[in-house]
């Protein structure tokens, strides 16, 4: 058993080292430049260096490095140290550009791949609809060839950030006579386009950060699809050889743990520091297990993916684990606030006078974890994950039939 | 970075499971959980042989100078075996000896103790004092009187490490004077309990090593504790999927039924993650100092809750079968109880734990 990263990625650190001291912060003219701007130019800076985009192909724009776990928890280490920008978060990098560098045609790379790492488009993902959830295949969305378009009619739901995005990747029913999942496809579509018409959900938090999106009518060009007809299913779910960032996996709890300790520090319980309250002191610490269980799990799978082995059963518990602390996390939040427990949340916007505050923020957590529960899978559907694909139990009797 | 077993771990862990799987099949562990006494010496010499009465200890002694992750990993296999042997205790008492013992101490006791010709065990909680050094009342001596608690395979032990005030040890033969052992009918059956009365008790004292080997001794404990409760909820895990896989109602077997799936695979959510952190515990004692002591009460106290949490959904997994004496889930049920006691309960560890983290 060996922690260290080894004498050869930690020479690799003193080189991200050095050039993050000579880049970030920018300095003199390159200071005063729109937040934005900057953040580019250095990104520009970093790809150039392999540091950024580094799974994706210098043609595209990409610094194109070989795949190495090590390097790339390094180079998140300590461009977070530096507080340096990384690759735009996002659902375009995050999702959309493997899915095109993958299976995307030469055309579509050259066009997409490289605005996007560069922050200079967003993208939103219509998949969710009202009556497709956690059965996403049934989706109805239907598009027809008309011409040389496709001609799109339904509704997405649930879609992040469409009052922003430039361009949608969407599944689309296509072949109304094949079987379920073989029926879709996957099309791009410009969302400056006639017919589409985005409505915000407003959150339990007060704020809006999903959509309901409807199409009408909505035309985009014939080749604009990834993969063949019919292709779409398997196309959204592609993934390429990243490199795991595993080791990250439980980051934000640890931040969220130590926030808690910190409230527990400045509030008071029975006229006592909520932190001298022996259930406090306990509830933290078996927090603290669950996350140092998660945490050392990320080394574990990290591990084996520099071996090439498959982890088992524990990859597919991240979210979960996740999800399950933030929970625990927000339970310990609300007993420590005790009656402020009753106020509104940061970003209900109801002009309690609490925004901003520490206690407003924790409000948000308490609901906020809730979201995270249901984002992305909902926590059942990842319990059916575990027990079908991982404790090898029957698959579910109703998804069977739908097939 | 390889957080992972290395090959020679994962061989030890299967040359260990072979032998148990031999030479105590569940029809012989069903033997010894029912019999009076339930000790079965030719079972531990023959695991002593296979050398892992003396791993930790050194290679002069018939050692083999492993590390505690190593004594680890062996304690998850048993653990998950519920194999009916005295591996912990005999381990931290001549892991003691070998620390806080002399020259002529551990040459005199620790070859027999590495062979497995002799059994010791630790002796160290007090009626109201618990479990941690700190808090051992028995006064140090050339004689001891008093009464210890739970010292598993007392019955059986030539030998008696005992803590006494200070954080000190010393070391009892069985047969010295004003020894009284009293068997004491512990739920758990695969590690038999003792109380242990000394009076006048001549002792020899272990005074090398310094203040340290007693929260040295206390650490492994809870991380071989730890390393035994995440073997033994494995098990209760598979053992429950298994079920689910094999028993039929309404027409099919009852694995169909998501209410039952979603309920394993949280009780697979609770226990997998805590590979890792039984891992890391065994390694920092020997790699990670600074952090050590804190993530082994972590350890302790949360794989033992997880343990015990396991256990009952495990029970409620099997229905009617689970509540049986003929059942073999009471066996791992009844070992997550002396897990989550021995050498002290979450409670105790979780507010170490707070206390070590300067909250």
């Amino acid at each position: 058993m060996d922690l260290s990263y080894g004498q050869e990625t930690e020479d690799y650190r003193k080189e991200v080292k050095t050039f993050l001291t000579a880049n970030w912060p920018l300095a003199g003219d390159e200071a005063k430049m729109p937040r934005e701007d900057g953040a580019r130019l250095f990104r520009e800076r970093a790809i150039s260096e392999g540091y950024l985009c580094r799974n994706i192909p210098k043609q595209y724009g990409g610094s194109e490095q070989s795949a190495d776990a090590l390097r790339g928890q390094v180079i998140r280490e300590e461009f977070g140290k530096a507080r340096a920008p990384m690759e735009p978060r996002g659902i375009g990098t995050m999702m959309l550009v493997p899915t095109l560098l993958d299976r995307g045609e030469e055309w579509q790379k050259e066009k997409f791949v490289g605005p996007t790492i560069r922050g200079e488009i967003n993208w939103c993902q219509g998949y969710s609809e009202p009556g497709s959830g956690s059965d996403l295949a049934s989706l109805m969305t239907k598009g027809e060839l008309d011409g040389d378009d496709w001609v799109i009619n339904g509704q997405k739901i649930w879609t992040s950030g469409a009052q922003r995005a430039d361009y949608m990747f969407c599944l689309v029913r296509t072949e109304p006579d094949e079987k379920k999942h073989a029926g879709i496809s996957y099309l791009l579509i410009d969302m400056k386009t006639k017919g589409i018409d985005v409505r915000p959900l407003r959150q339990m938090t007060g704020s809006s950060e999903f959509n309901e999106v409807f199409l009408n009518d909505v035309r985009t060009p014939k080749d604009w699809i990834v993969g063949k007809r019919g292709e779409g299913w398997l196309v959204s779910r592609t993934t390429l050889k990243h490199e795991r960032n595993s080791i990250g996996n439980a980051a934000q709890s640890l931040g969220l743990l130590s926030g808690l300790v910190s409230l527990a520090k400045s509030r008071k319980i029975d006229g006592q520091p909520a932190i001298e309250d022996p259930g406090v002191r306990r509830e933290l610490v078996r927090i603290e297990g669950y996350i140092r269980a998660h945490q050392y799990s990320g080394f574990l799978q990290t591990s084996k993916g520099l071996k090439d082995e498959n982890a088992g059963i524990i990859a597919m518990m991240n979210k979960l684990n996740s999800t399950n602390i933030g929970h625990k996390v927000a339970h310990l939040a609300m007993e420590i606030l005790g009656d402020d427990g009753l106020g509104a949340p940061l970003a209900a916007g109801l002009g309690t006078g609490t925004a901003g505050s520490s206690t407003a923020n924790w409000l948000s957590q308490y609901m906020g974890s809730l979201g995270i529960a249901i984002a992305g899978g909902t926590a059942n559907v990842q319990r059916n994950v575990i027990a079908e694909r991982g404790l090898g139990l029957p698959r579910d009797m109703a998804a069977n039939r739908s097939k | 970075m390889d957080f992972d077993l290395s090959d020679e771990q994962r061989l030890l862990q299967e040359t260990v499971a072979q032998f148990i799987d031999n030479e105590c099949p569940p029809a012989r562990l069903r033997e010894l959980f029912d019999d009076e006494v339930g000790y079965d010496p030719v079972l531990w010499k023959g695991l002593a042989e296979l050398g892992l009465a003396g791993i930790h200890l050194p290679g002069e002694y018939g050692g083999s100078e492993l590390e505690i992750l190593d004594l680890a990993v062996v304690a998850e296999t048993l653990g998950s075996l519920a194999a009916p042997v005295p591996y912990l205790s005999h381990s931290l008492a001549s892991l003691a000896i070998s620390l806080a013992g002399n020259a002529d101490q551990q040459g005199r006791w620790l070859p027999g103790l590495a062979s497995g010709d002799a059994l010791a065990t630790v002796a160290l909680a007090e009626e109201d004092a618990g479990w941690l050094p700190e808090a051992w009342k028995m006064a140090a001596g050339e004689t001891i009187t008093g009464t210890k608690e739970i010292v598993e395979f007392g019955e059986h032990a030539d030998l008696f490490v005992v803590g006494l005030a200070g954080g000190r040890f010393g070391v009892v033969e069985r047969n010295a004077s004003g020894v009284e052992i009293q068997r004491v009918e512990g739920a758990d059956r695969t590690r038999r309990i003792a109380r242990v009365n000394f009076e006048n008790t001549p002792i020899e004292m272990l005074n090398e090593g310094g203040d340290e080997v007693a929260a040295r001794v206390r650490d492994v404990g809870l991380v071989l504790i730890s390393a035994d409760a995440f073997g033994g909820a494995t098990k209760l895990v598979e053992m429950s999927v298994e079920y689910a896989k094999n028993r039929e109602q309404f027409g099919v077997t009852i694995g169909h039924f998501q209410a039952l799936k979603h309920q394993l695979a949280n009780m697979a959510v609770e226990i997998e993650p805590t590979r890792a952190l039984y891992w890391y515990a065994a390694h920092a004692l020997d790699h990670v100092p600074e952090e050590s002591e804190r993530v082994a009460a972590i350890a302790k106290s949360h794989i033992t809750e997880r343990y015990q949490q396991v256990a009952r959904d495990a029970t409620e997994a099997h229905g009617g079968i689970g509540f049986t004496w003929e059942g073999d889930t009471q066996i791992w049920f009844k070992r997550a109880m002396f897990d989550r006691v021995f050498m002290g309960t979450p409670r105790v560890h979780q507010n170490r734990a707070a206390e070590l983290a300067d909250w």
